[in-house]
Order: C-alpha cells, then sequence, then structure tokens
C-alpha cells in the first residue's frame, strides 16, 4: 500500500506545476491574408491584470477594424522574451514597432538595432530610460499626476471647495502612488479650505482600505471627515464598508473620489456609495493606431501622447456600466 | 495571583511563561495608542453593538488568531505551514465564486471552501508523512501554487458577493460583538477540548518533542500530523470565509497575502518554540491580538507604512528577547551588580 501511496502522491504533487504551466498564455500572432497594408509589430508585457488584459484586446480590436496587420507577441513579463520579440520584427520587416516595455532600464542595444533598421518606435502605456531620446518616436500613455489633478478638480467642485479629506494611498514608492499623491496635492495647494487631515497606505487592496478607513473615522478628527480621496477605486470600495459601519452615508456625508474606473466602481456609483472615478484608460488601440497611420504618412507626431483621463460620475453610470467590459 | 505575587518562586514562573511578556507588550501598546490618540481606548454602543477601536482589534485580530491557533497544533509537531495565506485566497475564491457565479446556496458553498480547505491540509499533511518531505518544503509547494489556483478560480477578477449570509461572519455582531469573535471562540474551545480533554495534546507534544521516541511509544504518529495539518487548513479556511464576508468579495491576488508569517510570529510571540513540543493555544490568540494591536497603534500615529515594518520588527525582537531565559539571566545578573556598587559599605568601599 504505502509504494503505491507514494507514487499516486508523487504523481499528484506534479499536479499543480503542471497546472501552472498549461495556465501560461502563448505568444500569438494573428496573421490574415494581406494585399500590401501597414504592418505593425507590438510587443506586449503579458496578461498579469485585468487592466493589462484589456489593454491587449484594444489594440488587436483596433488593427482589426482599421485592417492593419498586427503581429502581437506576449512576453509574459520577461525583459529577454521582448527582447526576442522586438528582434523578431526587424527580421519580419515590420512597418512599425509598438510595445510597453516590462521595465524601464536596459533597453538601449535592441532599440539601437531597430534605428538602424530604419523602423519607428512607438511606446505604450510606459516609458524606457535611454540616454538617445531619437531612439523612440513617441511615448502613449496615461498620466497619473493628471488623473491626480482631475480628481482634485472635481471634489473641489463638487465640495465648492470646502473639504476636510482622508487620503487612501496606493502601495508605498510605486509610481501611480507617488503621481496620484502628487497631482491632488498640486490642485490642493490653490484651494485653502480644502485640507488632507489623515494620510495613509491601504496598498491598493480592498481589505486594507477597508482596515485604514476604520481607523481614519475612529480618530479624534474621524468625525469632521466629509472627503475621501483613494488612489485606486479597490480600496475606495473598501473604505465604503467601514463608513457605513461607523453609521455615516457614503457617497452623501462623506464624498468619495478615486481612480481607475473598473466595473466595480460603477456598480457603486450606481448604489449611491461611491461619487466619482477618475479614468485610467487602457484602451489605447485608437490613440496607438492613429499615431502609427500618421508615422508611415510621414506626419508629425507629438513626443508624448496622453490618454485622457476621463471622469465618470454618479449621473452617468447606470449606462457606463451596462458597457464596461473590465 | 496574590501568591505567584508574593512567593518569589511563584513569580519567577510568571516571569518564566511566554505568554506574560506578550500581555506585557500588548498592555504597553495600549497605553501607548490611549496615549497618542484620546479616544483610543473608548468604546460605545452604536446600532445595537460595541463600536470603537479595541473591537476592532478583536475583529480583525481573530481571523489571525484562528489561523494561528491551527499554525499552533502544526508548530508542536516541530513542523510549519507556509501555505495558510493561499488556503485563505482559495476558501475565499471557492466561497464567492459559487455563490455569485454559479447560484449555489451559501451552506453549501461555505462546506465546499471549508471541504477544499481541509483537502490543502490534508495534501500538506500527506507531504509530511508520507513522502518524509521537510515541512517547510512540503508546504511551500501550496504557497506558491494555491494562489494561483485561487486566481484560476477567480478568472483573476475580485469576485464580488452580494448575498448577505456570506458577509455575516465578516460585519454582523453576535452578543454585542463582531461574529468573526465568536467564531475565534468556537474554534479555541474546541481546539482546546481537542488538545487539553483528550490524549491528542499529549500526542503532539510527543511528536514535536522526538518523533521516533513517539513512535517507540506506541503513539500513532503519521494520524497525529495528518489531523495537525488538517485542523491548520481547515482554520485557514475558516479565515478565508471571514476574509471574503469582510469585503464581501474574494479578491484572490491578496486575500490572506502575508499571513503566514504574521500567524506563525502570533504563535512565536505567544510563546510556543519553532522547535516543537510544548505549545500554548491561548499565547497564540493574546500574540495574533499582540500584533493587530501593533498595526493599529502604528496607524494611530501615522507611522506610513513604508517603515512600519521597522517599529513592528523591533517589538517582536524585544518580547523575544524578554522571553529568552539566557537574555533574562543576564540582565538580571547586570541588575545585580548595579545594586551591589550602588549598595553603600559593601564591595564599593573596600
Amino acid at each position: 500500500m504505502h509504494r503505491f501511496a507514494r507514487r499516486s502522491l508523487l504523481a499528484a504533487a506534479l499536479l499543480p506545476a503542471v497546472m501552472l504551466v498549461s495556465g501560461c498564455g502563448k505568444p500569438e500572432s494573428s496573421a490574415p491574408a494581406a494585399t500590401p497594408k501597414l504592418r505593425v509589430g507590438f510587443a506586449q508585457i503579458g496578461a498579469e491584470s485585468d487592466w493589462r488584459k484589456a489593454n491587449s484586446d484594444s489594440i488587436k480590436r483596433e488593427a482589426e477594424k482599421r485592417g492593419i496587420e498586427l503581429v502581437f507577441s506576449d512576453a509574459q513579463q520577461k525583459q529577454e522574451n521582448q527582447n526576442k520579440a522586438l528582434r523578431n520584427f526587424i527580421a519580419q520587416k515590420v512597418d512599425v514597432i509598438a510595445f510597453s516595455p516590462v521595465v524601464e532600464t536596459g533597453w538601449e542595444p535592441v532599440l539601437k538595432e531597430i534605428k538602424a533598421a530604419g523602423i519607428p518606435v512607438v511606446l505604450t502605456d510606459r516609458a524606457v530610460d535611454v540616454s538617445d531620446d531619437s531612439l523612440f518616436v513617441t511615448f502613449i500613455g496615461a498620466d497619473f499626476v493628471e488623473e491626480g489633478r482631475q480628481a482634485a478638480l472635481w471634489l473641489a467642485e463638487a465640495t465648492g471647495g470646502k473639504a476636510t479629506i482622508v487620503e487612501l494611498q496606493g502601495t508605498p514608492g510605486s509610481a501611480p502612488a507617488i503621481d496620484r499623491k502628487k497631482g491632488f496635492e498640486e490642485v490642493l495647494a490653490t484651494k485653502p479650505d480644502m485640507k488632507i487631515i489623515k494620510s495613509q497606505s491601504g496598498e491598493f487592496t480592498r481589505a486594507k482600505g477597508r482596515e485604514v478607513m476604520e481607523t481614519f473615522l475612529k480618530s479624534p478628527e474621524g468625525a469632521s471627515i466629509t472627503a475621501l480621496y483613494a488612489h485606486n477605486d479597490d480600496m475606495a470600495i473598501g473604505a465604503i464598508e467601514a463608513i457605513k459601519e461607523a453609521g455615516r452615508t457614503p457617497g452623501k456625508d462623506i464624498v468619495i473620489v478615486s481612480i481607475d474606473a473598473v466595473k466595480a466602481a460603477f456598480e457603486a456609483m450606481v448604489a449611491g456609495d461611491l461619487n466619482c472615478t477618475v479614468e485610467c484608460n487602457p484602451l489605447l488601440g485608437p490613440q496607438l493606431f492613429d499615431a502609427v497611420e500618421a508615422i508611415a504618412a510621414k506626419k508629425p507626431v507629438e513626443r508624448r501622447i496622453v490618454t485622457p483621463a476621463k471622469v465618470y460620475t454618479q449621473k452617468t453610470a447606470a449606462e457606463d456600466v451596462k458597457t464596461r467590459v473590465y | 495571583m496574590t501568591d505567584a505575587a508574593s512567593d518569589p518562586r511563584g513569580m519567577a514562573r510568571v516571569l518564566r511563561a511566554p505568554a506574560t511578556w506578550a500581555l506585557v507588550a500588548l498592555a504597553a501598546l495600549l497605553v501607548a495608542g490611549a496615549v497618542g490618540s484620546p479616544g483610543f481606548l473608548s468604546v460605545e454602543m452604536r446600532d445595537g453593538r460595541l463600536y470603537g477601536t479595541p473591537i476592532d482589534i478583536l475583529n480583525h485580530g481573530s481571523k489571525v488568531a484562528i489561523v494561528a491557533i491551527g499554525m499552533t497544533l502544526v508548530i508542536a509537531t516541530r513542523g510549519v505551514d507556509l501555505s495558510v495565506g493561499a488556503v485563505v485566497a482559495i476558501a475565499s475564491a471557492i466561497v464567492a465564486t459559487l455563490v455569485s457565479q454559479k447560484g449555489v446556496a451559501w451552506p453549501i458553498a461555505m462546506a465546499g471552501a471549508l471541504g477544499a480547505a481541509l483537502l490543502a491540509g490534508l495534501w500538506n499533511g500527506s507531504l509530511v508523512t508520507f513522502l518524509r518531505l521537510q515541512p517547510i518544503v512540503a508546504t511551500l509547494v501550496l504557497m506558491v501554487a494555491g494562489r494561483g489556483i485561487a486566481q484560476l478560480i477567480t478568472d483573476g477578477q475580485i469576485v464580488t458577493v452580494r448575498d448577505p449570509a456570506v458577509a455575516f461572519l465578516g460585519n454582523a455582531s453576535l452578543l454585542l460583538l463582531p461574529a468573526t469573535v465568536s467564531a475565534l471562540a468556537v474554534i479555541s474551545a474546541l481546539a482546546w477540548l481537542g488538545t487539553r480533554r483528550t490524549a491528542f495534546g499529549l500526542f503532539l507534544e510527543a511528536v514535536g518533542e522526538n518523533e521516533r521516541a513517539a513512535r517507540l511509544s506506541g503513539i500513532p504518529v503519521r494520524p497525529v500530523l495528518l489531523v495537525a495539518y488538517a485542523a491548520c487548513g481547515l482554520c485557514a479556511g475558516v479565515a478565508g470565509l471571514i476574509d471574503c464576508a469582510y469585503i464581501r468579495a474574494a479578491d484572490a491576488n491578496n486575500a490572506g497575502q502575508l499571513l503566514e508569517l504574521d500567524a506563525i510570529l502570533a504563535v512565536v510571540l505567544g510563546g510556543t518554540a519553532l522547535t516543537g513540543g510544548r505549545f500554548s493555544l491561548l499565547g497564540s490568540v493574546i500574540g495574533a491580538m499582540l500584533m493587530q494591536t501593533l498595526t493599529k497603534v502604528l496607524y494611530v500615529f501615522d507611522v506610513s507604512a513604508d517603515i512600519a515594518p521597522a517599529p513592528k520588527a523591533a517589538i517582536v525582537l524585544a518580547v523575544c528577547l524578554l522571553q529568552s531565559p539566557t537574555f533574562r539571566a543576564a540582565c538580571s545578573r547586570h541588575l545585580e551588580s548595579a545594586r551591589a556598587r550602588l549598595r553603600p559599605g559593601t564591595e564599593a568601599r573596600p
């Protein structure tokens, strides 16, 4: 019995590993039969989040819509995979290369090869750290500082420029947490009656958002809180529970603004709990191929193309939630 | 207690009891919190339940304490379970997806989640008992794979639950206190009855002290180990239900993240040694409350999250040092000699 038990256990031990491996995405390419049309190579980071999936879908859909041939590669969060994909694009002589770099550094060699091959490069969503600016044509992506600004501007308007604010920050040291705080404070500097009285990290999660909000509400200043600014929707959704538990009405007693605009945020707005969310838009497809077509037509393109930070409120939430894809 | 205080040997026994120092640290932290924030210790009635920071500490601490109780049983056998955080994620993912996506009735969904947690525990136990893998390696497998499994179950999304019955554990109150406290009370009682009113507790300690000696004296070592790991998995499953209830959603990516470390720390602070053998369930519960109070106090003092681990580590180190007999002996030697030097007419003046 023991030998059998041991062998079957060993087999079972290998199972999760197999599941993990098979769960990973494979590089894919869509290459419909072609008349001489634009060929674009896109090297994606991976499929690590809903946001990223929506980002990839948007790019694939837009390419199909415009009849552009897209060579799509998934780097599974590894820089060496992305390097390989970029060299493949050179070999395939695509017209334009676009990519979201996994990390900021280490791109100089491959970008120089691409430049030598005369292929223009477009960066999406994340920037690279290179000494030679001519290595890429433009960078398309959201501006976290701008998102923070938009959140503050909306809050100023909604509260008549008078608010006692608590802030739930993102993961300490992360770019969105730093920039969203910076943008928000920039606007607050011009509003004397709007003050952040407490600010603490909720680590971008629902559970921490709720726990930290509980602490804010029970502090001596807790009763004076009139507004909450959360660096992402999930923390705001967690905090809503804490506000209800404290016997106050989220969305009314405490005005709540957050960032990202995921589907759950729209549901919270429909319920009247959340007041506003600023979109960090993953649907870069249209902007990307606008730039690609402009480059192909030898038209000038801006160095930095900012994805607009659209502000959503309760007014339109009931309609928006129906069409939300992520 | 009065005897212990007056009789120096009784006093020494109290000081030796490792949970004492966790209690002292807990009291010190509560005082610090009260000094830093006037309303810290105040509790009031609101909407027919108690409301205040101490209640929050009990609420959040209960989740860690439940996991720590299971962890205590495993550590008593000289093992460790690193997979509890991942099991929390799995249990929470199962209950949320079954209820809100598959329309399964909540009692069945909860039973399914607990069943999966039990299986996870048995899996760990089997690797340790039958394959003789080292516990740290055996449970590392599920720690890594488990979160992936939870992500597969939820398809990488945060699954929201609207069923009030599922949200009960994390939001409702029983006997004026959060329902999590009742869950902790039930699980503590079961663990206490199981280990202190049957021979099982003795078996656990025997296996942890010396597995070979235990086997030679006729203790069924394998079943004992299996039960310890299964119980630990089950406790993590309950914590998963609480986690899901608390945020009314399953967040497979973040649920129970680093919970294994909190639970192990709670056990150690409560005076159960990682070398196995004697264990203290009450100590682990106190340890868990200590960890939670510490988190709260750091919030109260507005300590930013990126430096919060440093003061945490300092307090854990202080408690562990005070628990160490060697350290205490060294301290009392120093005190003695200092006292002798201060006493006039003795060694100070030859």
